[in-house]
C-alpha cells in the first residue's frame, strides 16, 4: 500500500521534520543530503534499510542512532532482499501506508548488491530502491567500484607511471535496472534537488519495484572543497556527464535536454581524483558523452 | 486428533511448518532439501498455508529476506542444505546477533570440492559458531514435530534465538514413515502467535542491527550467549508442554538408550541412531553391557547430561560424520572436551564415518564397540580412526 501524497513537495512544503541528524558524515557530504531528504519525503511511515557503506556507518553507532523512523543495517550484498522481506513481512501481517526504501551505496549496489537488487525487481516488489553514488567505495577507504568513472584515481588504482587510475567506465546502472522492465527508474542528482524530490516522491506512488540513481558527491573521496558539493552536482548533469532521465511503462524519458554543455575540463580539473589527466583523456571523456547522448537522442523521449 | 499420513523427512518438515502458521516463506532449492520448498509452494497455492512465499534468487537472500520479515514481526521459515548454508554464512551470524527467531531446516549433506549431493554432517558442523540453535533430528515425526517446538524455543522472549533443524540428507529427507500429523487447533495451543517488541514499528519506532563499539560490543554477545544458554532450560519444559498436549516427547539435548548401567557407549548424532540401538540390543544379547547416547542438540551443548551419563562409564566412542581438517571430528572435540572438564578418565576414541554419504553399517558399528574394548584390554588404539575405509590411499601421493 502506498501513501499517496496529495501535496506536490517542495521547498515551501516540505516538512520541517528531520528523521536523520546526529551522524558523523564528512562536512559537505552529498550521500547524507540525498539520506535526509528521502526520509523528509516519504515520512515516518518508512521502513529504510541501509547497507554496510558510509551512511550506515555515520548513522547507526550505538548508542548515538541517528534515524528518527525505523531503519536498519543489511548486510553489504543484502539491501533489496531485507527491503523484500520486510515488504512481505509487513504485507502478511497486514499493514497498511508505508514505504520500504533502501538506500545503498554504489558499490552495495552496482556490485556485490546487484543480485539481490535483481531478485527483488523480478519478484515486482513494492519497494523503492535508491542509489546514492558517489563513485567509489567511500567506507572502507576509497577504493574503485563499477560505478567509478574512467580517469578516477582511487586507492586500488592509483593513477601512476603505466596506469592513469580507473581504465573502465561506469556501469549503466539505469539501464540495466530498466532492462528488468522495472515500473519505475530515474536518475537523478542532489545538485538538482527539486528534480530529485519530485521522483522520490512519484516512486512512492509506483506499485511496484522504483529505483533512483543519485549522483552523491564525496569530498573526501573526490579531493574537492566541503563548499562545491552541490556545484559539482548540478555541473556533472550541465556537463552532460551525468543524466536527467526517467524509465516508465518500457520507455526512456530524458528530463533535460541541454543545448549546449558546460566545459568538461572546468567539472574534472577542479577534483584531486582527477588531477593526473592530460588533455587526450579529457578529450576521450568528451568523446564518450557525444556517443552516449547521440543514441539518447535518437532513442529516448526528449522531454 | 490429527490425521496420519506416510510422509518422508522433507514432506513432514513442511507439515510443520504448515501448522507453524508462518507469515514468510523464503528459501532456494538445493538438493536434497528442495521437496520441502515444493511442497511449501503447494500449500500456499492451495490455501492451506497462508504465507508470503518469495522466490528469493540465493540463499543469502533468503535469509537476508528472512531477517527482514523477522524485523518487522513475522514468523518465518527458510531452508537450505550444504553449499547454500555456507553460502548463507554470513546472514546466519547476522542473524543470531540480530536476535531474529527465524527457524531453519537444512538438509545435511556433504560440502565440495569433492561435489557430492549425499549426506554427511560437515556442513553444519562448520557451522557451530554461528549463534544458532542447532537440533539434530532421528525421523520424520520428530522432523515434524520439532518444527513447532523450534518456533516455541526461538522465540521466547528470553532466548530470541535462531532454531536450525537437521536432517540427514535422503537417508531421513527421502525416507517415507507413517508420520502422526497434529491438529491444527492443538498446534494453535501449543504455539501462540510470534509477539516481540524486538521489531520496526511504527508506534515506536527503532534503530536495528546496528554498530556496536569496543565498549560495548562484549555485552551485546554475552546477551546473545545468555540467550542460548537459557534455551538449553527450556528445550525440556518446551518438549514437556509439547507431550502435554500430543503425547509425544523427545526428552531433553541427549537421549539415552540402555545407557544405565553400560560399561561401553557410543555417542551419535542424527538418524545413524537407529541402527546404533539395534546393534546394542544385539550386543545386550550377547552379553556386552552397551548403551547409546544420542546428541539431540549441539548448540546449546549438552556438557551437564554428556557428563551426567559418561562419566562413570569405562569408555566411549564418538561417532563424526565430519571432520575439522588438521585436527578430529568436531562432535568429539565437544565431547571430549565436557569429559575433560568433569576429569572423566576414561578411555575415549573419535570414529570418523560416513562422508559424502557412505553407509555406516551395523559391522562399523560392531567394530567400534570391539574397539573400545580392545583399548580397555590393553590392545593400542588411534585416537581417531576412520570407518570402513575402502579406496586404497597411496601413501607416496
Ligand atoms: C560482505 C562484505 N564485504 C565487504 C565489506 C566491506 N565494506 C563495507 S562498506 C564497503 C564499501 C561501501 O561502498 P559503497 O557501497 O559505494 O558505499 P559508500 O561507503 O561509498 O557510501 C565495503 C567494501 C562488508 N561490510 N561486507
Ligand atoms: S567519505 Fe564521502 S560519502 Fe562518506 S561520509 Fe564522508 S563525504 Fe560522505
Ligand atoms: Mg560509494
Amino acid at each position: 500500500m502506498s501513501v499517496v501524497n496529495k501535496v506536490r513537495i517542495n521547498a515551501r512544503t516540505i516538512t520541517d521534520k528531520e528523521f536523520f541528524y546526529g551522524h558523523k558524515a564528512c562536512a559537505g557530504c552529498g550521500g547524507s543530503l540525498a539520506v535526509r531528504h528521502i526520509l523528509k519525503v516519504l515520512g515516518e511511515r518508512t521502513f529504510t534499510v541501509l547497507p554496510a557503506g558510509c551512511m550506515s556507518a555515520v548513522g547507526f553507532n550505538f548508542p548515538q542512532l541517528c534515524f528518527d523512523s525505523n531503519a536498519i543495517i543489511s548486510t553489504f550484498a543484502g539491501t533489496a532482499s531485507m527491503m523484500s522481506g520486510i515488504a512481505a513481512g509487513a504485507r502478511a501481517l497486514g499493514l497498511k501506508d508505508y514505504h520500504v526504501v533502501g538506500i545503498a551505496g554504489d558499490g552495495g549496489t552496482a556490485d556485490i548488491g546487484l543480485q539481490a537488487l535483481s531478485g527483488a525487481i523480478d519478484r515486482r516488489e513494492k519497494v523503492i530502491y535508491i542509489c546514492y553514488d558517489n563513485e567509489a567505495y567511500m567506507n572502507t577507504g576509497i577504493q574503485k567500484s563499477g560505478l567509478t568513472p574512467f580517469g578516477a584515481r582511487t586507492t586500488t588504482t592509483p593513477a601512476g607511471e603505466n596506469i592513469k587510475g580507473t581504465v573502465t567506465t561506469k556501469k549503466n546502472m539505469f539501464e540495466i535496472v530498466a532492462a528488468h522492465g522495472i515500473d519505475y527508474a530515474a536518475t537523478a542528482s542532489v545538485g538538482y534537488i527539486q528534480d530529485f524530490i519530485n521522483k522520490i516522491q512519484k516512486a512512492s506512488e509506483v506499485d511496484g519495484t522504483s529505483y533512483i540513481h543519485v549522483y552523491a558527491p564525496c569530498p573526501t573521496g573526490w579531493g574537492t572543497e566541503t563548499d562545491v558539493t552541490i556545484d559539482l552536482a548540478k555541473e556533472v548533469v550541465d556537463t552532460g556527464l551525468w543524466v536527467l532521465a526517467e524509465y516508465e511503462q518500457g520507455e526512456f524519458r530524458l528530463n533535460r535536454n541541454p543545448k549546449s554543455f558546460a566545459p568538461v575540463e572546468n567539472y574534472v580539473r577542479r577534483q584531486g581524483r582527477f588531477k593526473h589527466l592530460e588533455d587526450e583523456d579529457i578529450a576521450a571523456i568528451v568523446h564518450a558523452r557525444d556517443a552516449k547522448w547521440e543514441q539518447i537522442r535518437n532513442s529516448w523521449k526528449l522531454k | 486428533m490429527g490425521q496420519r499420513a506416510f510422509l518422508c523427512g522433507n514432506e513432514a518438515v513442511a507439515e510443520g511448518v504448515r501448522l507453524s502458521a508462518p507469515h514468510v516463506i523464503a528459501a532456494y532449492p538445493i538438493t536434497p532439501q528442495t521437496v520441502v520448498v515444493e511442497r511449501l509452494a503447494e500449500m500456499v497455492e492451495d490455501g492451506s498455508v497462508k504465507a508470503e512465499f518469495m522466490h528469493v534468487e540465493s540463499e543469502h537472500s533468503a535469509l537476508s529476506a528472512s531477517m527482514g520479515a523477522s524485523a518487522v514481526g513475522a514468523r518465518t521459515f527458510s531452508s537450505t542444505s550444504s553449499q547454500g548454508l555456507v553460502y548463507m554464512a554470513e546472514c546466519l551470524h547476522y542473524a543470531s546477533g540480530g536476535r531474529f527467531p527465524i527457524v531453519m531446516m537444512n538438509a545435511n549433506r556433504s560440502l565440495a570440492l569433492p561435489w557430492s549431493i549425499y549426506g554427511d554432517h560437515r556442513d553444519s558442523m562448520s557451522l557451530l559458531d554461528c549463534g544458532w540453535i542447532q537440533v539434530y533430528t532421528e525421523d520424520a515425526q520428530e522432523s515434524l514435530d520439532m518444527v513447532l517446538q523450534a518456533y516455541a524455543i526461538a522465540e521466547h522472549p528470553e532466548v530470541l534465538t535462531p532454531v536450525m533443524i537437521n536432517l540427514d540428507g535422503f537417508v531421513l529427507t527421502h525416507t517415507y514413515e507413517l508420520v502422526d500429523i497434529p491438529d491444527w487447533e492443538q498446534a494453535r495451543e501449543f504455539l501462540p502467535p510470534y509477539e516481540t517488541v524486538n521489531k520496526l514499528d511504527f508506534d515506536a519506532p527503532k534503530n536495528m542491527a546496528f554498530s556496536s563499539n569496543p565498549g560495548n560490543n562484549l555485552e551485546f554477545k554475552l546477551r546473545q550467549h545468555r540467550g542460548m544458554l537459557r534455551a538449553k532450560e527450556l528445550i525440556a519444559e518446551t518438549d514437556g508442554r509439547f507431550q502435554s498436549i500430543f503425547g509425544r516427547s523427545y526428552g531433553g539435548l541427549t537421549e539415552a538408550y540402555r545407557c544405565d548401567d553400560a560399561e561401553l557407549i557410543v555417542v551419535s548424532v542424527g538418524s545413524v541412531t537407529g541402527t546404533c540401538r539395534t546393534v546394542a540390543d544385539e550386543l545386550r544379547n550377547e552379553g556386552w553391557k552397551v548403551g547409546v547416547l544420542k546428541i539431540r542438540f549441539m548448540r546449546p551443548f549438552p556438557e551437564e547430561e554428556i557428563i551426567a551419563a559418561l562419566r562413570n562409564v569405562k569408555a566411549v566412542a564418538v561417532l563424526d560424520k565430519d571432520i575439522s581438517f588438521g585436527y578430529e571430528g568436531t562432535v568429539f572435540t565437544n565431547v571430549n572436551s565436557a569429559l575433560s572438564k568433569a576429569g572423566a578418565e576414561i578411555l575415549k576414541l573419535n570414529f570418523i564415518g560416513g562422508l559424502g554419504g557412505r553407509d555406516i553399517s551395523k559391522d562399523h558399528i560392531r567394530e567400534m564397540y570391539r574397539r573400545l574394548q580392545d583399548g580397555l584390554d590393553g590392545i593400542a588404539q588411534e585416537n581417531v580412526q576412520y570407518l570402513g575405509l575402502g579406496v586404497a590411499i597411496d601413501e607416496r601421493g
